[in-house]
């Protein structure tokens, strides 16, 4: 990765995952047992019929294959690719301890790339029923009750401020684990059945919170959260530190950079998008890339398959190290890193272990570029302006319907993502899209 | 090592283990590579006057992404002149003096073919005839194979025909399909046949390609039943030599045929009365060196289970083989899951509930999981569970023997007794 030309770098980020071949598809489908009541299933927060999904792959009835997927999780093309299915379906799998867990994300990844390649129509809107819906934000929770309410009928306008709709699964997510174009595949899905969306078009700027709540029956709120907040230390301001989210999103949109060839970066930060940002500086041409994280291996929230590519991509990692200032070349760049040794001391709200500084263990790295990759801030000024009830810009929502403070608005996705909560998954976000449709349809309807 | 050596009606052969008439036996060539890996001996391709095959011949019945799981076919006997079979006969046999070589024969029902085909192979050096009775497709629409085998007559005729020429043992191939084997079974024996052999392939077709519509297989998109073989027939093959080799009017050998493919299922067709066993959809499947674990692992069940030759395994099970009437109507079995080994599919509570008699029912255990116990006072004991249960040792069926036996004949018995 020395020096990489533009086909280079642009090959370099390319999806890492093969596809399985028809045969291993074939084997691997037919060794699923059709559990009944299958684990797998409850593992789903979108509760997808593994079993079923996976049954119709083996009978060649992939249009049903790809049915019964779309229909549990509008998402199910990213969440092949990004779901922790160590954690979920291949984690419950029967097979764990007697075999091998079936490769259920691998499965689910063949059967949505073949619903890409084919693009069969799978939904179809609802009859109109005359109402309409607001959905700010264009991510997995917006799309996905996007999705639910347009098959129930509903008018469906999502504003979304991006050039392009799918938030961080068209932005954030790093190409080579989730390409770009699987992410609009999925905003198309939901743009065949009618709904409406507005690109490039920022509520509480391009337009009015007060049209919007005017023009609605209801409105939901999937926002999700804003930049990467400041790590408070001196020179922040300098030439050479990132948001670790700007950055992924340029590799996102196409647009590599060789401004990080043979550059020394720090990520500070352990989360799923700090390992995102640190492979891609990796791809990018970086010489060496740390990861420093103030709490030790175990805390960390990135899931253990994303801290084994990291490893496999040589990424480093500084633990129990907290970034103390960084220190300028003198000419306005980074140079240095200053950090401080911590311990862990006693558990913390989120149950984690508070980490303390230990005297006197200052020490420097080098470092020409620093990204910060430690959470993100909430959009606390359009949660205001819609005047709802939040914590910290954490909107507060009934768990069972997503309605807030005002009736007609509801959220879902990462704006009610509580923190400390360890990492946000898109499946989670899907499924609350799912439900708040749901909801805002028994709401509407039991009116009548 | 336990001696593999059979001797059947009169054949010798240094194992059970002969390659049926079929494909793998078209040649000299085949044959003598059979022989060089292992097998005993083998059944050349059905001799009679020679026919002209079609392409596509074959078809494979996969099942759960594996293949061959059964296999039909659709070629006749063998397309090349006799004189050639024969001269590539009595190569092999020169070549291979210990191997045994059966000719398998098919020719009109007329005593003078018979007598004339018979003549011409034993004048080759074969060690055997097999009379091809069986062939279920084509042949059968020229009044051979199948055709003949169906009609108890036409079988004793033929075979006494046969006999009246033949100075080497003469086994009598049977079709399966039929009602009752045991009537041509019993027919062979009364012409006079030195064994039996079963079965041949079944009436079958394979399938219908759901793009074309055409059969599987097809010859220019037309298609015809074949004849079908491989693991998926064995029971059928099994239930009917079990059949003939108890019936005591049929006191001559059985050579098993019909889905075997490994040691294991030639020592179950023994143990039913086959005192050799013929194989030809596996060596279609693998190559003839799948015959290699055959002995090897016959061998070594013959040692465990402390026997000096491989004929005692020869009928063992027979005697266990009966009718429904004469089963014990108070013996019961009972489900039984083993929390140790069960993995928690649920396969056998849903199979128990939607198919069977709901005794299959969650709990909660100790630890606050939900598992899985059989409410024995409903069990019929039907194995359903067991056998859906893809958790080896999960699920044991308990005996829980009756004190006193009591079979639907001796029931029946009692009733007219002192009932009516």
């Amino acid at each position: 990765m020395d020096s990489p030309d533009a086909s280079v770098l642009w090959k370099i980020f390319d999806e890492v995952e093969p596809d399985l071949k028809p045969k291993e598809v074939m084997e691997e489908a037919n060794r699923c047992l059709f559990c009944f009541d299958a684990p797998c299933t409850k593992a789903c927060p979108t509760n997808i019929d593994v079993p079923l999904f996976i049954k119709k792959i083996t009978t060649g009835n992939m249009k049903g294959s790809a049915r019964v997927i779309m229909d549990a999780n509008p998402m199910g093309a990213t969440c092949a690719r990004v779901c922790p299915t160590e954690e979920l379906c291949e984690g419950a799998c029967v097979l764990n301890d007697a075999s091998l867990p079936i490769m259920i994300g691998d499965l689910q990844r063949h059967t949505t790339n073949w619903a890409m390649k084919n693009n069969p129509q799978l939904f179809e809107a609802g009859k109109p029923n005359g109402k309409k819906i607001a959905i700010i934000g264009g991510g997995p929770a917006g799309l996905s009750s996007a999705r639910e309410l347009a098959r129930f009928g509903y008018q469906v306008t999502i504003y979304e401020k991006h050039e392009k709709a799918g938030g961080l699964n068209t932005y954030g997510i790093v190409p080579f684990r989730l390409p770009q174009r699987v992410a609009l595949w999925e905003v198309e899905q939901i743009e065949q059945l009618g709904v409406s969306i507005r690109t490039n078009c920022e509520v509480g700027k391009d337009v009015s919170v007060q049209s919007i709540m005017n023009e609605s029956d209801a409105v939901i709120l999937a926002i999700g959260m804003a930049n990467v907040p400041s790590l408070g230390i001196p020179g922040e301001d300098l030439d050479g530190v990132y948001d670790a989210i700007r950055l992924i999103e340029k590799v996102k949109d196409g647009k590599p950079t060789r401004q990080f060839i043979g550059k020394k970066a720090v990520v500070v930060g352990a989360g799923n998008t700090a390992i995102d940002a640190a492979t891609c500086l990796k791809r990018l041409g970086a010489a060496r890339v740390h990861i420093v994280y103030r709490r030790s291996e175990a805390e960390m929230t990135a899931y253990p398959f994303e801290f084994r590519f990291a490893k496999e991509d040589g990424i480093e990692f500084c633990w129990q190290t907290q970034p103390k200032r960084i220190v300028s070349d003198g000419d306005g760049h980074v140079a240095k890193l200053e950090c401080v040794q911590m311990k862990l001391g006693d558990e913390d709200a989120s149950g984690r272990h508070r980490p303390i500084k230990i005297e006197n263990s200052d020490f420097i790295m080098d470092a020409d570029v620093i990204v910060k990759a430690i959470g993100q801030n909430r959009y606390k000024s359009l949660i205001d302006a819609f005047g709802l009830v939040h914590s910290h810009g954490v909107v507060t929502v009934n768990p069972e319907t997503f309605q807030t403070s005002n009736p007609k608005v509801f959220a879902a996705g990462d704006v009610i993502f509580g923190n400390g909560k360890g990492e946000a998954m898109v499946v989670a976000a899907a499924e609350q899209g799912k439900r708040t449709a749901r909801a805002i349809h028994e709401q509407m309807f039991s009116k009548i | 090592m336990a001696d593999l050596q059979i001797d059947f009606a009169g054949i010798k052969s240094k194992n059970p283990f002969w390659l049926a008439s079929g494909p793998p036996t078209n040649t000299g060539y085949q044959v003598q590579r059979a022989f060089d890996a292992g097998w005993g001996g083998a059944v050349w391709k059905t001799l009679g006057d020679p026919v002209i095959n079609v392409t596509s011949r074959f078809s494979g019945l996969n099942y759960g992404g594996q293949r061959v799981a059964g296999f039909n076919n659709i070629e006749l006997i063998t397309d090349r002149p006799l004189e050639v079979n024969l001269r590539e006969i009595r190569e092999t046999k020169r070549n291979y003096p210990d191997h045994a070589i059966i000719a398998s024969l098919m020719v009109e029902p007329k005593q003078e073919k018979w007598h004339e085909i018979v003549r011409r192979v034993e004048d080759a050096g074969v060690d055997g005839l097999e009379l091809n009775f069986g062939c279920p497709h084509g042949m059968a629409e020229r009044g051979m194979g199948s055709a003949s085998g169906q009609v108890p007559e036409l079988v004793e005729k033929q075979t006494y025909w046969a006999k009246e020429a033949a100075e080497t043992p003469v086994i009598v191939k049977l079709t399966p399909n039929i009602t009752d084997i045991t009537a041509t079974a019993f027919a062979a024996a009364q012409g006079g046949a030195d064994a039996i052999s079963m079965i041949n392939t079944i009436n079958s077709l394979m399938g219908v390609d759901l793009d074309s519509w055409n059969t599987i297989p097809n010859v220019a998109g037309k298609g015809t039943h074949g004849g079908y073989c491989g693991p998926a027939v064995k029971p059928i093959a099994l239930s009917m030599v079990a059949e003939c080799a108890r019936e005591s009017d049929i006191p001559i050998p059985i050579s098993g045929i019909g889905g075997i493919e490994n040691w294991r299922d030639a020592a179950e067709f023994m143990l039913m009365g086959a005192s050799t066993v013929q194989v030809c959809t596996a060596a279609m499947h693998h190559g003839f060196r799948i015959v290699e674990d055959m002995i090897d692992g016959l061998n070594n069940y013959v040692d465990d289970k402390g026997l000096a030759s491989v004929m005692d395994l020869v009928g063992q099970s027979v005697p266990k083989y009966l009718k429904w009437g004469d089963l014990d109507l108070n013996h019961k079995v009972v489900a039984h899951i083993n929390q140790d080994y069960c993995i928690h599919c649920n396969k056998c509570h849903i199979a128990c509930e939607d198919a069977a008699h709901q005794c299959i029912e969650f709990f909660t255990d100790a630890d606050g999981r939900r598992a899985l116990s059989v409410r024995e006072e409903d069990c019929v004991g039907c194995n359903l569970c067991s056998i859906v249960c893809p958790a080896e040792g999960a699920i044991t069926m308990i005996d829980k023997p009756s004190e006193v036996s009591m079979t639907w004949n001796e029931r029946q018995r009692m009733i007219s007794m002192f009932g009516g």
